[in-house]
């Protein structure tokens, strides 16, 4: 299991929690079980979404490996100038 | 300064090495070009049998289409075809639909200036005179351009039955985004504060300001072929987005990036590209567009205005116990993040226990924001740090000292979520402290102000191809146009890399048919990620070539190493060889296999963070309101510093930019709804005698994430001008300035208020 | 309506063309003579990207009408450099790092090399408020400056 920490307003979504737990190896698998698991957060993880795994940031990357220790943030896609 | 890192480990490529061309100062491979007047801008080709085509646009700030009527612009001679938006193709994400909308308006304009049609024609003065005969019937609409106004209950709607996603409850219509980041318990945070003050910002929009305005030219044939040239900062954008309004394939779509003249992120998007392409698609004929400079100001750009609440407590000696904002910003007519962006960046600077920040989206009548240089975080961190300025004041403590009690450092939690590695901002807050600049005695009404600043940097999808030639020369071509120097500091990694001079490399960007595909350049991220594909081209070049070297050694390619531009073998064991060079192997390339390339595609990560901190004193007139930047400092961290005139030149730039926005620029509208300065004279940018030199101090606190230790530079630069701006004002003139721009008025009002 | 026909001299070479009464300089030289280095960044003399000299007066050939240069003397950015030998103020821009984009870039030499034809010896302020008509958004000024006040410095042997 992986903990996950979301941001703030994805509470709605999860009911109330900004830090959850699925089973999941890599990004991938996390993105997928936390659709499945909270199914208000399907539209916002297919709208994009960046995930920071013990402090990098990674956009669309579905095959990073995620250890059970792994500090694991989803975050919003972001855009730069 | 160089930290050491434990080789691989997770999310690590950098390690240490002695470079040889990274850090030096070699002249652009682009210079000649562009001091001689060859260098071809987006307004400088010209096409057989040319159109020229102009835009008609929106008299009114909103309004529904009701008809148009098209048919007394073609029946005018030389007119040749005319479009609008039923001749694009409806888009299947929003995102795309809302640029589309924004290129050619559909049902409704949303602001002054909005394109509703466009004319290919012989000439320009055709084209204007055709755009006259267009009828366009408006049914008038109520419309708002404020932030605040924006969000009543009694505001004027501008989508009317589109629902956007996340939105509370008790928010109206126009609030199309809603974010929330944080930790912590912050009443509790707010409890243990001895003082806490609390105060609210508002900050203008202000455009990119880039000097070359929009322009393209695009032709397609009767096969569907089509070929757009164009100054963008990403042309696979243009051609996936313009291929996509006019339905076609993207492989029969071309796009090649001119020279840009500046974009600053206002590049970032399409406006003329699609409509030329149509336009050329009906005609059957090239068609040119360029706007003219008030166009680029009504109708492109600009960023987001803002009002934003901070609330920040502190404890006597200066530890931030609770930091809070509420972020809301307006960036046009249609959804963007930009306000996320801010919330996300608001606190980035601090080791908070408890961080709270709300951010909101407002629709509004103004042209669609586009990103512009660290989208979201000047405003953010503006408010921010004039807070913690003020506790400061009140504390009477040194503000850098605070900073560097409060700042963030390797293990923080962020505000925005994840916790940081390696990050530069404590030394870059001691490189400020200890600079003369610091110690410098300051004169009658002159004030200091200090700022932080942060960005996060982007990496993204990246393609790089490199050919070794016969000659031992080497051609590299990216797909990122350069827009402040990074052919010559790819140049320059694959020099490094392949242990070869800078001069015997030639770096291009090639158009969308040459390499596979590349983000925009955006987000500070071309040297990151175009460098470290650079690198990871040049490296499978290498171990081809090194494979040359052990085929014609008839030792294992595995005993083979690569040394100062070299295959030499690895040990004695491997044999006693003298070393290969590059041109050596080049030469008998044929011989030996075929021709010597190297490419690499990724969708890169690890961008490191970027943190920044400038120190300004201004002089304020207290009669006229006037401010006068005496003296300006920057220090940022680069990480590693390819071609150092280029890292100091962003971060000269960025501050220039910050202080017009802080000073100077303004978007003003009237109470019509229509923007009142659409030209540079009554928009006015900092010129060259509004200010000193700007010193610029580059730290380097390797970035893990690149072989290199690279991280971008190209944003970070304007986020702190306008605290530290504002914080010096505020000093001089004895009174808090809490709106940007802070114009003569503006600081007389704030004077005499104070009185 | 009928062209006007101007005959004049652009960087020391006659050329002849033919012009509506409303075009601009700046128009004939993009579009006419095929000399593309003058920019427009504002058609309306706010950013100095189009600026050339005109009988050695530095102008913004947007706000100077075509027909105006009737039997006068055009210099723009393409005269600058000796055939392969570069201006030394193009030679100190490039040394300067001192452009990032380049669209200001012709503008600022073309200013630059007025302004040391009238004063060989200028200080940063009055480099700063010659150019104050020149507008570059990407380098702050600091490089431009060090860069013309190094041309100057050289161009008079010191």
């Amino acid at each position: 299991m992986v903990k996950v920490n979301l941001w703030g307003s994805l509470r709605s979504a999860t009911g109330g929690l900004t830090e959850v737990e699925v089973d999941a190896k890599n990004t991938g698998e996390m993105l997928k079980a936390l659709a499945e698991k909270y199914p208000a957060l399907d539209e916002i993880i297919e709208g994009g979404v960046s995930v920071a795994i013990d402090g990098l940031i990674y956009k669309e990357a579905w095959f990073t490996p995620i250890r059970p220790d792994s500090e694991v943030v989803l975050m919003p896609y972001m855009k730069g100038g | 300064m160089v930290t050491e890192y434990k080789e691989g480990a997770a999310g690590t490529e950098y390690s240490k090495r002695d470079f040889k061309v990274v850090g030096t100062r070699p002249p652009r491979p682009d210079g000649v070009d562009k001091v001689t007047g060859r260098a071809l801008f987006g307004a400088d080709l010209t096409a057989p049998g040319m159109l020229h085509a102009t835009i008609l646009r929106s008299p009114h700030a909103h309004a529904r289409i009701v008809s148009i009527d098209i048919s007394g612009a073609l029946a005018l001679d030389g007119v040749k075809a005319v479009v609008t938006s039923n001749d694009f193709v409806k888009q299947g994400s929003s995102g795309n639909q809302d640029t589309l909308d924004n290129c050619m308006a559909r049902g409704k304009v949303f602001y002054d200036g909005h394109a509703v049609a466009a004319v290919a024609a012989v000439s320009v003065k055709v084209a204007n005179e055709a755009l006259k005969l267009i009828k366009v019937e408006y049914e008038v609409l109520p419309h708002v351009t404020d932030v605040d106004a924006g969000m009543l209950d009694s505001a004027p709607v501008l989508h009317e039955g589109r629902k956007f996603r996340n939105i509370p409850e008790g928010n109206n219509a126009n609030v199309s985004g809603y974010w929330e980041f944080g930790h912590g318990d912050t009443d509790a945070g707010f409890a243990k504060a001895d003082i806490i003050v609390e105060r609210s910002f508002k900050t203008a929009a202000t455009h990119q300001g880039y000097i070359e305005p929009h322009a393209t030219l695009a032709t397609m044939g009767p096969d569907g072929r089509g070929e757009i040239w164009a100054c963008t900062q990403g042309h696979y954008m243009v051609r996936d987005m313009a291929a996509a309004f006019v339905g076609m394939d993207t492989s029969q779509l071309r796009v090649t990036p001119s020279e840009i003249g500046g974009g600053f992120g206002g590049k970032t998007t399409v406006y003329l590209e699609p409509v030329a392409l149509a336009l050329a698609k009906k005609s059957g004929r090239p068609v040119k567009m360029v706007m003219t400079r008030e166009e680029v100001f009504r109708a492109s750009g600009p960023t987001t205005s803002s009002s934003t609440d901070v609330k920040i407590g502190m404890t006597k000696d200066g530890r931030i116990t609770a930091g809070q904002a509420k972020l809301r910003y307006q960036g046009g007519a249609y959804p963007n993040i930009t306000a996320m962006l801010g919330a996300m960046t608001a606190f980035a600077a601090y080791d908070l226990d408890a961080v709270q920040t709300l951010a909101w989206n407002v629709l509004t009548n103004r042209p669609k924001q586009a990103a512009y240089r660290a989208p979201g975080a000047p405003m953010a961190i503006y408010a921010v740090e004039s807070v913690v300025d003020e506790l400061c004041q009140k504390l009477d403590l040194d503000p850098i000292d605070v900073r560097l009690m409060n700042a963030a450092k390797k293990g923080t939690l962020s505000s925005y979520g994840p916790t940081f590695d390696e990050i530069g901002l404590v030394a870059t807050l001691e490189a400020a402290k200890a600079h003369p600049h610091y110690a410098a005695p300051l004169g009658p009404n002159q004030g200091r102000g200090v700022s932080c600043g942060f960005w996060f940097n982007f990496a993204g999808n990246t393609s790089v191809s490199m050919g070794i030639n016969e000659d031992g020369t080497v051609s590299v071509i990216e797909g990122n146009p350069d827009i402040g120097g990074s052919r010559a500091s790819i140049s320059m990694m694959a020099a490094e890399e392949l242990g070869i001079p800078f001069d015997k490399v030639r770096t291009i960007v090639g158009d969308t048919n040459s390499i596979g595909f590349n983000d925009v350049t955006d987000g500070s991220r071309v040297t990151f990620s175009v460098g470290l594909a650079t690198i990871k081209a040049a490296r499978a070049a290498i171990k081809n070539m090194c494979g040359r070297a052990a085929q014609v050694w008839g030792i294992d390619a595995d005993a083979v190493d690569w040394v100062d531009g070299a295959a030499v073998p690895m040990g004695h064991n491997a044999g006693e060889f003298p070393p290969m060079t590059l041109a050596e192997i080049a030469k008998d390339s044929a011989k030996t296999g075929g021709p010597i390339a190297g490419h690499h595609e990724v969708n890169a990560d690890g961008a490191g963070v970027s943190f920044g901190v400038h120190l300004v004193d201004v002089e304020v007139d207290p009669e006229t309101g006037f401010t006068e930047i005496k003296r300006y400092t920057v220090f940022q961290d680069a990480g590693k510093a390819i071609h150092p005139d280029y890292v100091e030149g962003q971060m000269q730039g960025g501050a220039v930019q910050g202080i017009g926005w802080a000073l100077n620029e303004e978007y003003i509208y009237g109470e019509d709804g229509k923007l009142q300065n659409a030209g540079f004279l009554d928009y006015r940018i900092p010129v060259a005698s509004d200010l000193p030199m700007i010193d610029a101090v580059i730290l380097e606190i390797p970035n893990p994430g690149h072989p290199y230790g690279v991280r971008g530079v190209g944003e970070t630069g304007i986020v702190p001008p306008l605290a530290a701006v504002a914080n010096g004002v505020s000093h001089a003139a004895g009174v808090r300035m809490t709106e940007l721009p802070m114009s003569p008025p503006r600081i007389l009002a704030a004077i005499d208020g104070a009185k | 309506m009928s062209k006007i026909h101007v005959s004049t001299s652009i960087n020391g070479d006659a050329v002849e063309y033919l012009c509506d009464p409303s075009e601009t300089l700046l128009d004939v030289l993009r579009n006419r003579v095929g000399l593309t280095g003058a920019k427009e960044g504002c058609g309306s003399g706010d950013c100095g990207a189009c600026s050339v000299e005109l009988d050695g007066r530095l102008v913004c050939s947007c706000l100077v009408l075509a027909a105006e240069a009737e039997g006068k003397e055009v210099s723009t950015v393409e005269g600058l450099a000796d055939g392969e030998k570069l201006h030394v103020l193009q030679q100190k821009m490039l040394e300067h790092a001192a452009l990032q984009c380049g669209i200001c870039t012709p503008g600022i030499l073309v200013a630059a090399k007025a302004l040391l034809e009238k004063n060989p010896d200028p200080t940063e302020t009055e480099v700063r408020y010659w150019l104050a008509g020149n507008l570059c958004r990407c380098t702050g000024y600091d490089k431009i400056i060090r860069a013309v006040m190094d041309a100057a410095a050289e161009m008079r042997g010191a």
